[in-house]
């Protein structure tokens, strides 16, 4: 990538982090828990956002940031207070900076009127627009073009110039300002040490000596006085030409020497924390002078976060998954070898065991990252559905430092989001209707995660009026997802919302009627390995609870047998195992057969010959059912001839290593060294949806 | 070997837009994140030359200044300041901090690296 690419990526997720905290700082402020730390952060934010902005030449975005900047300013100086209206106007304008930020990247569009109408709010925090101050390049030295009539311009210029002892302490070298001199043209130095005291007396850091430098009558006055810019023009004793009456000091310097110290103090007493500057500068030099021990405490303290590619971790978490394959051979192979009768042997190897499983823990850790990320960028989604439902909700989050897998953070934003427009739009009441039910006006939506049982669990609830089931179900009879007559628990017909092409809406919003509903949500979390599940109470709220595995790297399956091969079937796809009797087969010709399950029949699939491994299905009471269920819902019976256990296996892609092969999602490798393939069961329950007589599928016996 | 530069600032952009124009004029660079952060690593930089930002969490550049010319041995290296702010009463204040020259951003590489050779010592 050219690295100016690189950079402006960078620049975008530094964006999108500071955007983030930036939010999290204004609802604290909004919550009353912020102080003058907070609203710095804010300040900062902004700043490096315009700072990256400006490299980049952004300039929209530049501008709105330097609006929005003065105003923080003014806050955080104290000369503007931090009311609750303008930490509206905030929270807003923050939105936009996004927006702002999104459309640089190309993406998305920027409503100009808004950003055009939180300028003007901005603006009129502080008081009135500001005037235009534009940057300047350095010092802030304006070169002034003096009028010297007798000055002919084929005289040559005669400066003289001096060096206080405060410039060198600022590191300005008599010598570098003669260098660059020298740069402009041929010159004569003459170097005056009159004011030279005696050795005894002569201060070693003073400064004493002044030089008077002759340059070319060619030379243009700006060219020479851009040599002193870093200096300060108070460096400069006269400059004039030749023949010339000596020029006095400069004198926007001298004025300004007069300001300066006005503007000094004034500074000093606007910056209450000096004090507390100083005492930090005075720690800090502490450290860098200072002993080993507090050197490593402050190292521990500013180095808590490392970046790191993720290609290594990869590469890391690739070689760990090896490591807990060989610890598993190397066990077996001992077991079989017969020595396990020594103590020290099952010992060693039982602490290998628990090493292995530890590192391959920490590994996973590494990888692990707060859910932080996706909440923090929920309010303003909420805020947004909440204006155009005209409904008035307060979304409360809870477990954002829950971690998982950095992939299934990647992945886990769109349901979520969905689910909140579904609460705000579908769960939570109008305002009126709350009213009249004697609730709050204002509805709650709340976001929450947590670790349960090895998987995270996120749960989005409202305190709406809760599933209307007996729409649901007239919906669900009305599309004819459900029989009439059917009877279903309350817990059934909830989730009927689930069922591809539900939407219980009587009016397609342009909010949760985007044509995807539950049912898309439910897949995405299902292509996860996860599961959604939703519970209501009427009048009361609904809550929708998803668990996820907290990687995708390792696997729960379950490790079966079919014609002579070893494979590991999904344990989130396994619905249930069973041991068929005959009566439950139907053979349905000579090429199928299908079986009965709790009153309804699914097609039966001997796994073996699925695959290919076999030709002939085997007696079906032989063997093992297990009964799973796609991501789209279809069920099926999977035949194998035995049920080895279940395990947790490490997840080897195929197509990385191989191919693509059909019905199979994944390898691993299993303790003993076979190799077994994990079965994806929605292509095998498809292609035998789609193949009603599959040519592999032969007569069953 | 060039010039070593100790560069302080908290955003990663600018750390990066630095580091590929000073490295691209044969520099070295050692990078801290704040003021705090630029003094702990300041002797084992051992920089000739120092561009500090202003704006920094835990400790902003006047601060980082003034430590540095606490320090013995830093006491006369060139700092150079890196802004986005450029009004007069700032400018003072690093000034008097000990700041050796201002650079307001966004930056040219050329100029910057010009800034850098010119009070390099």
């Amino acid at each position: 990538m050219d690295p100016m690419e690189s950079i402006k990526a960078t620049f975008f997720q530094e964006c999108d982090e500071l955007l983030g905290d930036m939010e999290q700082s204004l609802l604290a402020l909004e919550a009353g828990e912020g102080d003058s730390d907070t609203i710095n952060a804010v300040f900062r934010a902004v700043h490096s956002v315009k700072g990256g902005a400006g490299a980049f030449g952004f300039e929209k975005l530049v501008g709105f940031a330097h609006v929005f900047e003065t105003t923080l300013d003014a806050m955080r100086s104290g000369t503007l207070d931090v009311t609750p209206d303008g930490l509206k106007v905030l929270l807003r304008a923050s939105d936009v900076l996004n927006d702002l930020v999104q459309n640089a990247k190309g993406q998305g569009a920027v409503d100009e009127s808004r950003v055009a109408t939180l300028k003007e709010e901005l603006e009129a925090m502080v008081g009135g627009g500001e005037a235009d101050d534009a940057p300047e390049e350095d010092w802030g030295f304006k070169p002034i073009t003096l009028e010297i009539g007798a000055a002919a311009p084929t005289s040559e210029w005669t400066l003289r110039f001096k060096l206080t002892a405060k410039m060198f302490a600022n590191g300005h070298e008599a010598h570098l300002l003669l260098n660059e001199l020298a740069r402009l043209g041929p010159n004569e130095v003459c170097l005056d040490a009159s004011e030279l005291p005696d050795f005894e007396t002569i201060d070693p850091e003073g400064a004493y000596f002044s030089w008077t430098v002759k340059l070319p009558a060619e030379t243009a006055e700006a060219d020479i006085r851009d040599v002193f810019d870093f200096v300060g023009d108070e460096s400069i004793i006269s400059l004039a030409r030749e023949g010339g009456e000596l020029e006095a000091p400069a004198p926007p310097a001298s004025a300004e020497i007069i300001d300066v110290q006005a503007l000094i103090r004034q500074a000093k007493a606007a910056t209450p924390d000096a004090s507390e500057l100083k005492l930090a500068a005075e720690g800090a030099k502490e450290a860098a002078t200072g002993n080993k021990d507090s050197g490593v405490e402050r190292a521990a303290q500013a180095g808590a976060t490392i970046r790191v590619d993720l290609d290594r971790v990869d590469n890391l978490i690739n070689l760990v998954g090896e490591l807990v394959i060989n610890q598993a051979m190397l066990a077996q192979s001992v077991e079989d070898s017969g020595i396990t009768r020594s103590p020290n042997v099952v010992n060693r190897l039982q602490e290998f065991e628990h090493l292995t499983r530890e590192i391959q823990d920490c590994v996973m850790a590494i990888r692990a990252q707060p859910v932080k990320s996706v909440f923090q960028r929920m309010p303003r989604l909420v805020r947004e559905i909440a204006a155009s439902t005209g409904k008035q909700v307060r979304l409360v989050t809870d477990g954002e430092a829950t971690e998982v897998d950095k992939t299934v953070i990647e992945r886990i934003s769109d349901p979520i989001t969905h689910m909140l427009r579904n609460a705000v739009d579908h769960g939570l009441e109008s305002t009126e209707e709350r009213i009249a039910a004697g609730k709050p006006a204002e509805g709650v939506v709340r976001l929450a995660a947590f670790h349960r049982s090895g998987r995270i669990v996120i749960e989005v609830s409202d305190d709406g009026k809760g599933i209307n089931r007996k729409r649901v179900k007239e919906i669900a009879v009305n599309k004819g997802l459900i029989a009439p007559e059917v009877d279903l628990s309350d817990d059934e017909v909830d989730n009927l919302i689930f069922l591809p092409g539900f939407s219980t809406a009587t009016v397609v919003s342009n909010i949760s009627g985007r044509g995807v509903g539950m049912d898309v949500v439910k897949r995405s979390i299902q292509a996860l390995g996860g599961r959604i599940a939703i519970s209501s109470i009427p009048g009361k709220g609904s809550t929708f609870t998803m668990s996820l595995p907290l990687t995708l790297a390792v696997l729960d399956g379950m490790v079966v047998m079919g014609g002579d091969q070893t494979f590991v079937a999904p344990l989130t796809a396994i619905v249930e195992t069973l041991k068929p009797k005959q009566g439950d087969i139907r053979n349905l010709g000579p090429k199928g057969a299908v079986i009965a399950v709790r009153g309804g029949y699914v097609p039966l699939i001997d796994v073996g010959v699925a695959l290919g491994w076999r030709t002939h299905a085997i007696d079906p009471t032989q063997g093992v059912i297990l009964l799973v269920e796609s991501e789209i819902g279809g069920r099926a019976a999977l035949l194998v001839d035995a049920i080895q256990g279940q395990r947790q296996v490490v997840i080897k892609s195929l197509e990385a290593n191989y191919q693509k092969v059909d019905a199979v999602a994944a390898a691993t490798i299993l303790g003993d060294g076979r190799v077994a393939l994990i079965l994806d069961i929605d292509e095998i329950i498809a292609s035998k949806l789609r193949d009603v007589q599959p040519a592999r599928m032969l007569e069953a016996s | 070997m060039g010039l070593k530069v100790l560069t302080v600032d908290d955003s990663r952009v600018m750390r990066e837009m630095l580091l590929m124009a000073l490295t691209g004029a044969g520099f070295e660079v050692v990078q801290a994140e704040d003021g705090q952060h630029g003094l702990e690593v300041l002797p084992g930089a051992a920089p000739d030359v120092i561009i500090t930002d202003i704006n920094m969490p835990r400790m902003d550049g006047f601060g980082f200044i003034e430590g540095v010319r606490r320090t013995e041995r830093y006491r006369g290296t060139p700092i150079l300041v890196l802004s986005t702010e450029f009004d007069a009463a700032k400018k003072t204040r690093a000034r008097e901090a000990g700041a050796t020259g201002w650079i307001v951003k966004p930056f040219d590489a050329e100029k910057l690296v010009a800034a850098v050779n010119r009070v390099a010592a």
